[in-house]
C-alpha cells in the first residue's frame, strides 16, 4: 500500500459526493412527485381546515420547495429518515430493524452464487467446447433467464410441498434458532442467488478464456509447468480482478431481485418493507428503504474500487 | 476498433455479419423464440378465439382440456388466452421501453462523449445517480410516483435502461473520437453534428444492438416482475406475472396455472438473452478472421 492508493481513494471518495448529492435529489423527487398530499394520507379528507393547516405548518411543506429539499437533506444527514404515515414509528427503527434480513439473504445469495459460478466458469473455460462447457453454458444461460418470481415458486412446490425438505416460507433469527434460521434460508438464497450464479459463471469463463490465450500462459506451459499450476497460479489470478468489479454490480442486482424474493418467501426485510409502502401510500417509507439501498451500493461500489487497487499493483503506478 | 475496419454500416461487414449470426445456431433458435412471442404477440386474437377476462365459474382450476388446452384459472378464464394475450403485452411494454431508452439515451451519450467537459460530467454524474438504483426498486418508486399501470410502467423501465444505453453510446463516441477518419472529416471542413450522426454514431450500431436485446430481456423480467408484486399492470389485464402472482395461492391443487406462465416468461427471456448473446459473437471484431 502506498501513498498511490490513498490518494486515488480519496479522488474516487470526492467523486462520490456530487453522486450522492444528485441520488438524493432522486429520491427527494420520488416522494415530491407522487400524487397525492401527505395531509391527506395522515389525516383523511376530513378533517377540519385548521388541523390541516397546522399539520402542514409542521411538516414544513408551506415552505419553498428549495427550503424543503434543504431542511429534508439536513434531516436525512444526521440519520433522521422521517415518520412512517402508518406504523407511526422512525422509518429509521423500521429500516434497521429489517435490514439484517435482507443483508442475509443477500450475503447468502451472493455466496452460493460465487461458490457455483468460478468452479463452473474455470471448468467451462479450461474444457472450452466440450460437453462440460455446453453443459455449464446451458445452466447458466437458464439461470440468466429464468425470471427469480417463477424459480421461486418452482423451489417451493419441489422441495417444500411435494418432497417436504424445507419449510415453504418464513423467517427465523439467525441469533435465536440458527438451524431453523438455515433451513428458511436455504430457498429464498438459492431464488436470489440462481440468477447471478449464472451471470457470474459467464464472465468468469469469457475471462479465463482471454487469459488463458495470453503469451504469459503459453510460456508457463513450454517451462514444465503442470496445467492445474498454470490455470489455478496464472490464468485464475488474473482473471479475479475484472470479476471482482463485477461484484458491485451484481451486490445491486442482488438488492433489486430481494424485493421479489422477500415477498415470494414473506422474508420480512427491507424489499417487503418497500412494497408494503408502496401498497399502503407510506411514501417515507418508501423514501427512505431507497435511499438506504442506494447508499449501500455506493459504499459497496466504492468498496469494490478499493480492493481492484489492492488486488491489481498496476493501478497503483498510474 | 482501427479506423481502417468498414463501419458496421457498410454492406460488406453487414453480410460477414449475417453470417456469422446465421452460423450461430444458438442465435438461431433465440431468433427463432423471439420471432414466436413476437407472432404470438402480433396476431393473438386470431388464433385464440377465447376471451382472456372472461370468467366461468363452472369450470374452476381445471386441468389441461380439449376445451382449454392449458386449463382454467382460478375464475375459470382460459390460461390459454391469457398467455398469449399476455405475450402482446409482455412484448409490447418491453419493446417500447427499449425504444424510450434508445431514443433519450443515445443523443445524452453522444452529445456527452462528443463534447467532453463539464458537459460530459454533469450528464454522466446524473446518469450515474441513476445507475447507484437497483433497476427493480427505481421501477418501482418511479411506478409508486405515475401510479400503477401498462403506460407507467412502460416510462419507469425505459428512464431505468437510459443510463445504461447513455453510458455505452458515450464509450463508443470517446474511444472513436480521436481516429483519423474523425480527423480528416474535421479538416474537410465537415460540421461537428455531421461528423457525431454520419460519421461516428454508426459505429455505435453493433454495439446498442446487443445491448438493446438484453435489455429487452431485463424489461421483460421486470415488466413482470413489477406485476408480480401488484404494482404493475392492473388486474384482470392478463400479464405473465400477474398470473404467476395469482397462481401462487393454488400451487398444490392447480399446478398448470404456475408452470404455464413460467415457462412462457422463461422462454422469452432466453430468446432475446440467446439473440444478444448471437449478436455478440456476430458483431464483436476482435473475433473476426
Amino acid at each position: 500500500m502506498s501513498g498511490g492508493v490513498a490518494t486515488y481513494l480519496g479522488g474516487r471518495l470526492l467523486g462520490a459526493i456530487p453522486m450522492l448529492f444528485l441520488m438524493s435529489l432522486v429520491v427527494f423527487a420520488i416522494v415530491y412527485l407522487i400524487p397525492g398530499d401527505p395531509v391527506d394520507a395522515m389525516l383523511g379528507q376530513d378533517a377540519e381546515r385548521s388541523a390541516r393547516e397546522a399539520l402542514r405548518h409542521e411538516l414544513g411543506l408551506d415552505q419553498p420547495l428549495w427550503r424543503q429539499y434543504v431542511s429534508w437533506l439536513a434531516r436525512v444527514a444526521q440519520g433522521d429518515l422521517g415518520r412512517s404515515i402508518r406504523a407511526q414509528q422512525p422509518v429509521r427503527d423500521l429500516i434497521v430493524e429489517k435490514l439484517p434480513a435482507t443483508l442475509l439473504l443477500t450475503t447468502s445469495a451472493a455466496g452460493i452464487a460465487l461458490l457455483i459460478a468460478f468452479p463452473a466458469g474455470i471448468v467451462a473455460a479450461v474444457k472450452r467446447n466440450t460437453v462440460v462447457d455446453l453443459l455449464a453454458m446451458v445452466g447458466a444461460l437458464l439461470g440468466v433467464s429464468i425470471p427469480s418470481f417463477w424459480s421461486g415458486i418452482m423451489l417451493i412446490l419441489i422441495f417444500a410441498l411435494t418432497l417436504g425438505w424445507l419449510p415453504a416460507i418464513g423467517y427465523a433469527s439467525l441469533t435465536t434458532d440458527p438451524l431453523a434460521a438455515l433451513r428458511y434460508l436455504i430457498l429464498p438464497a438459492l431464488t436470489l442467488g440462481s440468477v447471478m450464479a449464472g451471470s457470474v459463471t459467464r464472465q468468469v469463463r469469457a475471462q479465463m478464456l482471454q487469459e488463458l490465450g495470453r503469451d504469459y500462459v503459453r510460456t508457463a506451459r513450454s517451462k514444465g509447468l503442470r496445467e492445474r499450476r498454470v490455470v489455478v497460479r496464472h490464468a485464475l489470478r488474473n482473471s479475479l480482478i475484472p470479476a471482482v468489479t463485477v461484484l458491485g454490480v451484481q451486490f445491486s442486482v442482488l438488492l433489486g431481485g430481494a424485493v421479489i424474493t422477500e415477498q415470494i418467501f414473506a422474508w420480512p426485510g427491507v424489499g417487503q418493507l418497500a412494497v408494503n409502502a408502496i401498497v399502503n401510500r407510506d411514501y417515507p417509507v418508501l423514501q427512505g428503504v431507497i435511499l438506504t439501498v442506494a447508499l449501500l451500493v455506493t459504499l459497496v461500489n466504492l468498496a469494490v474500487d478499493a480492493l481492484y487497487v489492492v488486488l491489481d499493483p498496476r493501478l497503483r503506478l498510474s | 476498433m482501427s479506423s481502417s475496419t468498414p463501419a458496421s454500416g457498410s454492406p460488406e461487414r453487414r453480410h460477414r455479419t449475417l453470417g456469422r449470426l446465421a452460423r450461430s445456431r444458438l442465435a438461431l433458435i433465440g431468433l427463432g423464440i423471439v420471432g414466436l412471442t413476437a407472432l404470438v404477440g402480433l396476431v393473438a386474437p386470431l388464433f385464440v378465439t377465447a376471451d382472456p377476462v372472461a370468467m366461468d365459474f363452472g369450470a374452476l382450476l381445471k386441468g389441461p382440456s380439449r376445451a382449454h388446452l392449458l386449463g382454467t384459472d382460478q375464475f375459470g378464464r382460459d390460461v390459454l388466452a391469457r398467455l398469449v394475450w399476455g405475450a402482446r403485452l409482455s412484448v409490447s411494454i418491453g419493446a417500447v421501453a427499449v425504444a424510450l431508452a434508445l431514443v433519450v439515451g443515445v443523443p445524452i451519450g453522444a452529445i456527452s462523449g462528443y463534447a467532453g467537459g463539464a458537459i460530459d460530467n454533469v450528464l454522466m454524474r446524473c446518469m450515474d445517480a441513476l445507475l447507484a438504483f437497483p433497476a427493480l426498486l427505481l421501477a418501482l418508486g418511479l411506478v409508486a410516483i405515475m401510479g400503477p399501470g401498462s403506460t407507467s410502467t412502460t416510462l419507469a423501465i425505459g428512464i431505468v435502461y437510459t443510463p445504461g444505453v447513455a453510458r455505452l453510446t458515450r464509450g463508443v463516441v470517446l474511444a472513436e473520437r480521436p481516429q483519423e477518419y474523425v480527423q480528416a472529416a474535421h479538416a474537410l471542413g465537415q460540421r461537428d453534428g455531421w461528423v457525431l450522426a454520419r460519421h461516428i454514431m454508426p459505429n455505435c450500431v453493433s454495439a446498442l444492438l446487443v445491448q438493446a436485446s438484453v435489455n429487452l430481456a431485463n424489461a421483460m423480467v421486470i415488466e413482470a416482475g413489477l406485476s408480480f408484486l401488484g404494482i404493475g399492470t392492473p388486474p384482470p389485464t392478463p400479464s405473465w406475472g400477474l398470473m404467476l402472482n395469482e397462481a401462487r395461492a393454488f400451487m398444490t391443487s392447480a399446478r398448470h396455472v404456475a408452470i404455464a406462465p413460467g415457462v412462457a416468461i422463461s422462454l422469452a427471456v432466453l430468446g432475446w438473452n440467446l439473440l444478444g448473446d448471437g449478436l455478440r459473437d456476430a458483431l464483436d471484431p476482435r473475433l473476426t478472421d
